[in-house]
């Protein structure tokens, strides 16, 4: 890893590759041209890596496709500022003059890209080796027997295991980070000397962002080229930026290298920024979730005091009896193949679950995409049908009630999504989505006597949309009328309409940029402290989960691995997965670089399995007060 | 950085009109200049048939020996026919005729349709392979032998034709029903009204039918087109509209013999038919961009 110092060094010995000066571009509103971009000027040495940071809107993205003016297809245009980049011939010249078409030559040769989403940026009906032979042939000129014999040592050079047989695959059967190693690899293909980086690990599982940060570094040593990082992810930042660019509102507000950034700060902007950024190990020797101490910004001007330290988070009555218990829940689904749908294989989602939820207590289920975690909180809402297990709530057992009874616990299990947008019926107003659970169980909100059913419920939606920090005119309106955050909390107000004694948030702060996804999670914690809510917390990301959780149960394969106390499972993690999984998670703090990253290697294996071939489940056997850990080679050695 | 979220979106809402899907929809599709216009036509027309016993100048069933075939004049503008009726008058009470056709039909056969295609694509199983492969073996008729079928079975006159044609529109809206049921079904927020306790009964009708509406709208309007130019068919050979009915179709075939020597007796009746026609479609264009998502 390299420090400031060395970076510093970089920058002062070499001319800039790419420097960037007053870079201002403009898109076509329905009110006349919107500045997207506003005067940012930045420059980048050979071998350096500069990070551009800030939430969605803030113009980063925009600022990365104008350097390869790739901005002119989408309906931007540069209006003033230069672009001087070094080319491979050493020759400078302004990229933001010319015709977009003239660049065509620099695009993917001097200059590569790499984007977020692996799966739509490769095309499908062609091999993943011809692709790449593609590129190489278009850029070097070389024959398709050479050409060949390119991709594959680009295939290795991304450390693709048996890259020869890779090469004959379609795109589909790649996961999501093998494809972006392909990506990666035809990025490179022509030796770039810059490469820009556009959020690409934000679409993949934290431990293979781990490997494709580590693999984007060592490329860039091997190779000495320039790298952009366009992320909105702090951790990510601090793991691999030398400098950091923030932008807000399409200015730049604060440069500076990455430790500078991080320690101290100057506009309140990039304050609020790292305050809402969850860290890992922010809690140690904290028993109790915290809410996030957050610093408001109001338009750049005030600087907002350091908040009084929010209280700990105790609000789980141990006493009672569990509110929720899962016992050796099952899920299953089968895969059919061939025109008479025989059975072939069955997905083994979720594989013996059990586990308890407390009244006000937040449990997290924790793990990487097809884990199973989804699907657990899916089958306990009722949205997928069990294979085998038992689902108490309340001390009922749900499998024995009637239809009247599954609707009356449909109203006391709530359910938040992870996309709020989708998750709302766009066609109807946000009050009438808000009331709906009402009107569904016939609910009728306490109120001040004399008031008709019609306006009680009316009441209660203005009430419920206060609660949330909305306000109730805001009912009148439609989904498409308000910004992500806002959305998400107007599906919690939903969530609480019928006052439920059990939320299941699946990933509910996932698709929130930072900031809003502190305030959403403090909001929950919040109402959890007002109406002593329990919460089934689903979650991948492990810094969030710190944040909210009394206890922790970590998924892997459909099985749980390990469960009990936050504290115990972040501070003393018994599973190897566990451990792999921390390891993964990128801090948000550069001087804590030095993660084992001996860790991370490998693939998230299917839980496909061929029929009669069942998973071996072991038991959780007790390793301290209330922490049980599943001792067995699932996910790691033991 | 919370102005962005809780205070930046919320104030410029709570300042501007409430954008309803209905408003959006309005204000995209008054942009569209020849569906507006194809819009005013077809009102005009149905406000003109609507008051054809005031406006129409003549009875259309008046025979006047005396101009017989006459072309068009100051008096008679679109001339008469081969009775001396005024063509003019008889397109005006034809075009109640064509019009209602017209309407009720895709109105009757959307109607069916419309609720087969979201049975089918909400149960889906055998119910849907069901009710599919009936609508596949209704398709595999081109449109118009199937309605000469029927109202062959039925017995010509308007009102079969009115059957016959709806029955050829419904495996078309069925289809189309069920294709954008089976895309809502798997949308978040059908899961999200699953998991606060909508039963499939509501969940079809207020959360399904709405989102496909707009392609059904479309269609409705294109289709309408198509059925008044299959009923103006089936009157032309003789299945539809019995003379001295003034339908739009029958008159063509009326006018068949004279094409040679009073052109005018077919090229009135057949202009309205196109105009009719071609209005329906591109107003049914405007309707599509303006409400298909996928162009937003």
């Amino acid at each position: 890893m390299r420090g400031a110092a060395a970076a510093a060094k970089a920058v002062d010995a070499a001319p800039a590759l790419l420097s960037v000066e007053g870079l201002s571009v403009a898109f076509d509103g329905e009110h006349g041209p919107v500045r997207v971009v506003d005067d940012v000027s930045f420059t980048v040495a050979p071998g350096e890596t500069v990070a551009i940071v800030g939430e969605s809107g803030s113009g980063k993205s925009v600022t990365s496709l104008s350097l390869m003016r790739l901005v002119d297809y989408a309906g931007g245009r540069i209006v003033g500022g230069r672009i001087r980049f070094k080319g491979r011939d050493g020759r400078e010249r302004d990229l933001a003059t010319p015709p977009a078409e003239s660049l065509t030559d620099m695009r993917g040769n001097d200059i590569a890209m790499v984007f977020q989403e692996p799966m739509t940026s490769l095309n499908p009906v062609f091999t993943i080796g011809d692709q790449i032979a593609e590129a190489v042939m278009l850029h070097q000129g070389l024959d398709r027997k050479a050409a060949r014999d390119e991709a594959l040592r680009m295939l290795e050079k991304v450390r693709i295991p048996e890259p020869a047989r890779l090469l004959d695959r379609h795109p589909h059967q790649l996961s999501g980070g093998m494809r972006q190693r392909v990506m990666i690899a035809m990025a490179l293909s022509c030796r770039p000397s810059l490469l820009i980086a556009d959020e690409p690990t934000t679409a993949l599982d934290v431990t293979i962002q781990a490997q494709i940060l580590r693999l984007i570094r060592l490329l860039q040593d091997e190779m000495g080229m320039g790298v952009i990082f366009i992320t909105h992810d702090m951790g990510v930042v601090a793991e691999v930026a030398d400098r950091v660019v923030v932008m807000w509102r399409g200015r730049k507000v604060e440069e500076g290298t990455v430790e500078r950034i991080f320690q101290a700060p100057q506009h309140p902007y990039t304050k609020a920024l790292l305050s809402a950024v969850p860290k890992l190990g922010a809690l140690r020797g904290q028993d109790l979730p915290v809410r996030f101490p957050l610093l408001v910004v109001d338009d750049a001007k005030a600087e907002a005091a350091p908040p009084a330290p929010p209280p700990v988070q105790d609000t789980v009555r141990a006493a009672d009896a569990p509110l929720l218990e899962v016992r050796d829940l099952t899920t299953r689904f089968d895969v059919r193949k061939g025109i008479f749908g025989s059975l072939k294989a069955r997905v083994h989602a979720v594989e013996k679950v059990s586990f308890a939820v407390r009244p006000g207590e937040t449990l997290a289920l924790v793990g990487e995409s097809g884990c199973g975690k989804s699907t657990t909180g899916r089958t306990i809402m009722g949205l997928q049908s069990a294979t085998s297990g038992t689902i108490r709530f309340d001390g009922v057992d749900t499998a024995t009630l009637d239809s009247n009874g599954q609707a009356k616990l449909k109203e006391k299990i709530q359910y938040i999504f992870q996309d709020p947008f989708a998750s709302l019926n766009p066609r109807m107003t946000v009050g009438f989505s808000v009331a709906e659970p009402m009107l569904v169980h016939d609910y009728v909100p306490t109120s001040k006597p004399g008031l008709s059913r019609r306006r009680a419920v009316e009441e209660r939606v203005a009430e419920l949309l206060t609660q949330v920090g909305l306000k109730p005119e805001h009912a009148r309106r439609y989904p498409h009328e308000f910004s992500g955050g806002q959305r998400q909390r107007i599906c919690i107000a939903r969530a609480l309409a019928c006052d439920p004694k059990l939320i299941i948030a699946d990933e509910a702060v996932a698709a929130l940029d930072v900031s809003i996804q502190a305030q959403i999670v403090n909001l929950l914690m919040e109402l959890q402290a007002k109406r002593g809510l329990s919460y089934l917390f689903i979650s991948h990301d492990m810094a969030v989960v710190e944040r909210v959780s009394h206890r922790v149960a970590v998924m892997y394969l459909g099985q749980i691995v390990e469960l009990g106390p936050r504290r115990a499972v972040f501070e003393n993690p018994q599973h190897p997965y566990t451990r792999r999984l921390m390891a993964a998670v990128p801090i948000a703090d550069p001087s804590r670089r030095t993660r084992d990253l001996r860790l991370l290697t490998g693939e998230i294996p299917s839980p496909i399995r061929s029929i009669g071939d069942e998973p071996a489940v072991q038991p959780l056997v007790p390793v301290g007060e209330d922490h049980f850990v599943a001792r067995h080679a699932v996910g790691g050695d033991f | 950085m919370t102005t962005t979220d809780a205070t930046g979106v919320a104030a410029a809402a709570t300042h501007e009109a409430v954008r309803s899907p209905l408003r959006e929809f309005w204000r995209k599709f008054r942009r569209n200049r020849t569906a507006m216009a194809a819009g005013f036509c077809l009102l005009a027309l149905v406000l003109a048939a609507a008051a054809a016993p005031w406006i129409a100048p003549f009875d259309p069933a008046a025979f006047d020996y005396d101009r017989i075939l006459e072309g068009p004049s100051a008096g008679h503008w679109a001339g008469t026919d081969a009775y001396g009726r005024d063509i003019l008058s008889r397109i005006l009470w034809g075009a109640r005729i064509s019009l209602s056709v017209g309407l009720l039909s895709v109105l009757l056969g959307g109607g069916a349709g419309v609720a087969l295609g979201l049975i089918a694509g909400f149960r889906g199983g055998w119910i849907d392979s069901l009710i599919m492969r009936v609508c596949d073996v209704l398709l595999a008729f081109p449109g118009i032998l199937l309605a000469i079928g029927i109202v062959a079975v039925l017995g010509p006159g308007v009102e079969n034709v009115i059957y016959g044609v709806a029955i050829f529109s419904v495996p078309v809206f069925a289809r189309l029903v069920r294709g954008s049921t089976l895309s809502l079904k798997r949308a978040v927020y059908v899961d999200a009204a699953r998991a606060i306790g909508v039963r499939d009964r509501l969940l079809m009708v207020r959360h399904i039918l709405p989102g496909t509406l707009p392609s059904v709208i479309v269609y409705v309007s294109m289709r309408i087109g198509t059925s008044i130019l299959t009923a103006a068919s089936l009157s032309f050979i003789g299945l539809g509209a019995q003379p001295p009915s003034p339908e739009w179709g029958a008159m063509l075939a009326d006018g068949r013999s004279y094409i040679g020597v009073a052109s005018h007796v077919t090229f009135y009746p057949g202009l309205a038919i196109f105009l009719t026609v071609l209005a329906f479609n591109l107003l049914g264009d405007g309707l599509r961009d303006a409400l298909d998502p996928k162009l937003r």
